[in-house]
C-alpha cells in the first residue's frame, strides 16, 4: 500500500512541470500533470497525444517538461510510449541502462476515447509497464469544443450546438473507465484533482505495479464548460460529489470506491455552473435533468454493488 | 531573441533545454492579480498544490510569495483559500499598469 | 565465409534482420510481408536476436512504436506492405521530420480498391514524398544487401532518415533464388554499434521530441531536412563501396545495363530490370543499341546524375509499375522527365504503364517497347506519350 504523503513533503518536490506553459488562465490540465509528477518517485519518461497539453506545453524552443517527452501525433500516445518502454526493456536486459523508470502517457479525451482508442487499447493489451493518464474534460478542446463521444449527454458544443431541435449531445458519454477495465489490467482509477490526496495516491499505486495501467481524471476547462477562471477544483469536486465522477479504483477485478460524498448532490448543482448546460434549464429541456440524474444514480447504484461483491 | 537559421536548428526539432518555457513569462495575460494576505494564511498550501502555472513560491513547506512572472491570475488559489476564521489569504485584485 | 543458399526474399532480408540483431522490432502481418515479420518471429522466440518485439494491433501503431523505441535511442525495425503503408503514412512523415533511423523493408504490393493483394509499386510510390530514403531491389539478394546497407546509410549521423528497402511482393518475396549470405560477423562489424542522438532515455539529459513548430521556425526545419537529403547520394555510395570490399557485389545510385553507347534505353526498377536486360541483350545480338538504368536509391531522387547518364540517348521508355493519378504520367518517369529537363539535346521520353496488380511482365512486353523506340528512332514520330501494356483492350 503506497503511503500518504502530506502537501507539505510534496511541496519540498521539484516541480517537474515548469511554468510558462501556455495553457489557458485556470486550466485543468496542468494542476493533473503537476501532481501526477509529483506523486512520483521514480525516474519518469513522458508521451503526450496531441491536443491542448501537448501544444501548450512544448513550442518552438520552450518545453514545460523538465522530464524526457515526446509527442508523436493525435491518436498514437499509448503505441509510441509502447515503443519507448520496449526500448527500455531491450537496453536494460543487454546492460546498457541501469535506472530504473517508469512510463507515462497523457492524452485527453479526444486522444484517448477517439481516435487513439485502438492504439490504447492495443498497448494496454499487450501489457507494457505504463500508466495512461487521460485528462478528460469532455470534448475536443484544442480544435474548439468539438463534441467527443466524453462529451456529457446534453452538452452544448460547437459541432452539436444546442438549437431550437437539437438539444446538445444526445448520446451517453462512453464509459471508458470500465472499457478499460475489461482489459483486465491490473488497475484502473478514476481521479480528480479536487481530492489531490486521492489523485496522489492512485498514481504512486499504480507505479508501483507492473504491467498496465490506466487513469481517467476529470479534468475542467473553462473555456469548454463556459464556466469560470477560478472554478477548476470547485467544479472538479462537484463532478465528484454529484457522483458525476465517481472516484474509484478497480485492482486486479476488484472494484473499490475510493470516496464517497457524504451527501450525494443534484446533478443540476454541476449543471448549472456550465453555460454548456444552461439550455438544459429552460422548461422543454429539464425533462432532460432528469435524464441525467436517472443515468448517474444507475451508474452509481451498478458501482455501489460491483464493490460490495468484493466486500464480503 | 535572434531567431536561428536553418543549419543551427537541431534535427528534428528535439529541444534539448528541459523546462526552458520558464523563460517565456506569462504573467503578462493577467487582468485580475492575487495578492497575499500573510496573516490570514494558515500554510494549507492548496493555493499551491492547486495552481495551473506553478506561481506559488515555496520555500521549506511554507509558502512564500506570488510568482507573478507566471501567474496569469485565474483566481482558481482565491476561491480555494480556506483563510483563516472566513478571512481568505489570497484576494483577487484589479491588474494595474 | 560467404554461404550460397537457395531462399525467398522475405526469408533472405529477414535474415539480414536477424545478422543486423536490432534493439527492437514491430511487427503487423499484411501480405506479402507476413511470412517475413513471421520469421524474424521465430528468431525471436528461439533466442536467436537479442530484439525486443511489439506485436501491434495495426500498422499506424507499428510506425507509431517504432519512432517512440527509436527515439528512446536505439536500433529499430519493422516491416510492411501497401495497405500498411498507407496506414502508417501520417507517421513516415513524423519519422522523418523527427529524423528517426527507422530501417523498414517493405514488400511492395498494389493499392486498394479494387482489393489486390500482387505486386506492384503503388505502396512505396505513394510514399515517395514522405522524407524517407528509398532503395529498390531487383532480387533476393540486392534485398538482402539493401537491408544491410540501409542500416549504415540511415544512422549515419551526417544523415539520421528512415530508410526503406523496396522488393517486388511474390515476384521476389516468395521466390526462391540462388544466393549469398554474409557471416553474422561481417554484417555485425559492418552495421558496427548504433549510435543514438538526443536520446529520450538519457535521464542526464532530459529532452523533449515533438514540439509544436510555428511560422516563425517550420521553414528552417524544412530546409535543414532538404539539405540532408542533399547529402544521402554521398553516403549512399561511401557505403556501397564499404558493401563491395565486404561481397564483392558492386552497388551506385543505379544500375546502368549497356548503356554507355546505347541509343534507345528502358528504364525500370526492382524485379521487371531482371527480364529486360534479357531483351536488351536480344536486341544488341541483333546490333541495336539498346541499354536499360535501374534506378536504386529512388529517394532522394539522384537528378543530375541520371541525367548525365540518359542525355546522349535517343529514345527512352520509362516504365511505371504504379500510376500517379491525375499526374498524366508514372511516377518514375516524372522524376526522369525532370533529371533530362535542364539539357538541350535530351532523348525523347515515353512512359508506359506495366504489370499493375501483379500482372505479368514478359519479355514480349520489352520487346514490344524496344522496337516501339527504335520505330520512334528510325522515323521521330511518337505513337503516344503514355500507354498501358499488357491490358485488355
Amino acid at each position: 500500500m503506497a503511503k500518504a504523503v502530506t502537501l507539505k513533503e510534496l511541496s519540498k518536490k521539484e516541480l517537474l512541470f515548469a511554468p510558462g506553459h501556455r495553457l489557458c488562465a485556470g486550466c485543468g490540465a496542468p494542476i493533473v500533470v503537476k501532481m501526477v509528477l509529483l506523486a512520483s518517485d521514480y525516474h519518469l519518461v513522458a508521451a503526450n497525444a496531441t491536443g491542448c497539453l501537448e501544444v501548450s506545453s512544448c513550442i518552438s524552443d520552450y518545453t514545460a517538461w523538465k522530464i524526457p517527452w515526446i509527442h508523436n501525433a493525435f491518436e498514437n500516445a499509448a503505441a509510441t510510449l509502447s515503443g519507448v518502454e520496449t526500448m527500455y526493456r531491450s537496453l536494460k536486459k543487454q546492460g546498457k541502462i541501469d535506472k530504473e523508470i517508469k512510463f507515462i502517457a497523457f492524452g485527453g479525451d479526444g486522444g484517448t476515447y477517439d481516435i487513439g482508442f485502438q492504439s490504447l487499447s492495443g498497448a494496454m493489451e499487450r501489457g507494457h509497464d505504463m500508466l495512461y493518464i487521460c485528462y478528460d474534460n469532455g470534448a475536443y478542446m484544442n480544435t474548439g469544443i468539438q463534441r467527443s463521444s466524453a462529451t456529457p449527454f446534453g452538452a452544448d458544443t460547437t459541432t452539436r450546438p444546442a438549437g431550437s431541435v437539437v438539444p446538445g449531445k444526445t448520446e451517453q458519454r462512453k464509459n471508458l473507465t470500465k472499457i478499460m477495465a475489461a482489459h483486465n489490467i491490473p488497475y484502473v482509477a478514476q481521479a480528480s484533482p479536487s481530492h489531490w490526496a486521492d489523485l496522489v495516491r492512485k498514481v504512486r499505486k499504480a507505479l508501483e505495479i507492473t504491467g498496465p495501467k490506466f487513469m481517467n481524471i476529470v479534468t475542467p476547462c473553462n473555456r469548454g464548460w463556459r464556466s469560470r477562471t477560478d472554478d477548476a477544483i470547485t467544479l472538479s469536486r462537484l463532478a465528484v460529489d454529484t457522483c458525476y465522477w465517481p472516484l474509484y479504483e478497480i485492482e486486479n477485478g476488484v472494484t473499490k470506491i475510493t470516496f464517497r460524498p457524504r451527501e450525494k448532490k443534484p446533478i443540476a448543482d454541476f449543471l448549472k455552473t456550465q453555460g454548456r448546460f444552461k439550455h438544459l434549464f429552460k422548461p422543454e429541456n429539464e425533462v432532460l435533468i432528469g435524464k441525467i440524474q436517472e443515468s448517474i444514480d444507475r451508474e452509481w447504484e451498478k458501482l455501489q454493488k460491483e464493490e460490495a461483491c468484493f466486500a464480503s | 531573441m535572434k531567431l536561428k537559421n536553418w543549419k543551427e536548428v537541431t534535427p528534428g526539432a528535439v529541444i534539448t533545454e528541459a523546462g526552458s518555457s520558464v523563460k517565456f513569462k506569462t504573467g503578462s495575460w493577467r487582468s485580475l492579480k492575487p495578492v497575499w494576505i500573510e496573516e490570514n494564511c494558515i500554510q494549507c498550501l492548496f493555493c499551491w498544490i492547486y495552481c495551473p502555472d506553478m506561481a506559488v513560491k515555496v520555500k521549506d513547506g511554507k509558502r512564500t510569495e506570488f510568482d507573478y512572472d507566471y501567474c496569469k491570475g485565474c483566481g482558481i488559489c482565491a476561491l480555494e483559500c480556506p483563510g483563516k476564521k472566513g478571512n481568505k489569504a489570497i484576494l483577487m485584485v484589479e491588474e494595474e499598469k | 565465409m560467404a554461404k550460397i543458399v537457395a531462399v525467398t526474399g522475405n526469408e533472405a532480408v529477414a535474415n539480414a534482420l536477424k545478422q543486423v540483431n536490432p534493439d527492437v522490432c514491430a511487427a503487423y502481418p499484411i501480405t506479402p510481408q507476413t511470412e517475413m515479420m513471421q520469421r524474424f518471429s521465430s528468431f525471436v522466440s528461439d533466442g536467436k536476436v537479442k530484439t525486443e518485439i511489439i506485436l501491434v494491433e495495426s500498422e499506424h501503431s507499428s510506425m507509431s512504436a517504432c519512432v517512440g523505441a527509436c527515439a528512446a535511442g536505439g536500433r529499430v525495425i519493422t516491416a510492411t506492405s501497401s495497405q500498411g503503408l498507407a496506414l502508417m503514412y501520417e507517421i513516415l512523415y513524423i519519422a522523418s521530420g523527427t529524423r528517426l533511423p527507422i530501417v523498414m523493408p517493405v514488400v511492395n504490393r498494389a493499392l486498394s480498391a479494387p482489393l489486390n493483394i500482387h505486386g506492384d509499386h503503388s505502396d512505396s510510390m505513394g510514399a515517395r514524398d514522405t522524407g524517407w530514403i528509398q532503395l529498390w531491389s531487383e532480387n533476393a539478394q540486392e534485398a538482402y544487401d539493401n537491408t544491410i546497407q540501409a542500416f549504415r546509410i540511415a544512422e549515419h549521423m551526417d544523415i539520421r532518415l528512415p530508410i526503406m528497402i523496396n522488393m517486388d511482393g511474390f515476384i521476389i518475396s516468395h521466390s526462391i533464388e540462388r544466393m549469398e549470405y554474409l557471416d553474422d560477423d561481417q554484417v555485425q562489424n559492418f552495421v558496427g554499434e548504433f549510435k543514438s542522438l538526443n536520446p529520450l532515455l538519457d535521464l542526464e539529459h532530459p529532452v523533449s521530441y515533438g514540439p509544436l513548430i510555428l511560422t516563425d521556425y517550420y521553414m528552417e526545419f524544412r530546409k535543414a531536412q532538404d539539405d540532408v537529403e542533399s547529402k544521402v547520394p554521398g553516403v549512399v555510395l561511401d557505403v556501397a563501396k564499404d558493401f563491395e570490399k565486404l561481397s564483392g557485389r558492386t552497388y551506385g545510385l543505379f544500375e546502368t545495363y549497356r548503356l554507355d553507347d546505347a541509343e534507345i534505353a528502358l528504364i525500370i526498377l526492382n524485379s521487371a530490370a531482371g527480364t529486360s536486360k534479357d531483351v536488351v541483350d536480344e536486341f544488341r545480338d541483333k546490333g541495336i543499341k539498346a541499354g536499360l538504368l535501374k534506378p536504386r536509391l529512388y529517394r532522394p531522387f539522384p537528378y543530375k546524375e541520371i541525367g548525365e547518364a540518359l542525355k546522349h540517348l535517343k529514345a527512352v521508355c520509362v516504365l511505371d509499375r504504379a500510376d500517379a493519378f491525375g499526374g498524366s504520367f508514372g511516377p518514375v518517369y516524372m522524376d526522369i522527365a525532370t533529371s533530362l529537363y535542364p539539357y538541350k539535346e535530351r532523348p525523347v521520353l515515353i512512359n508506359k504503364i506495366y504489370g499493375l496488380g501483379g500482372r505479368d511482365y514478359l519479355p514480349d512486353h520489352a520487346k514490344l517497347v524496344l522496337n516501339e523506340l527504335v520505330e520512334l528512332v528510325g522515323n521521330g514520330t511518337v505513337k503516344s506519350y503514355k500507354e498501358y501494356i499488357g491490358v485488355r483492350e
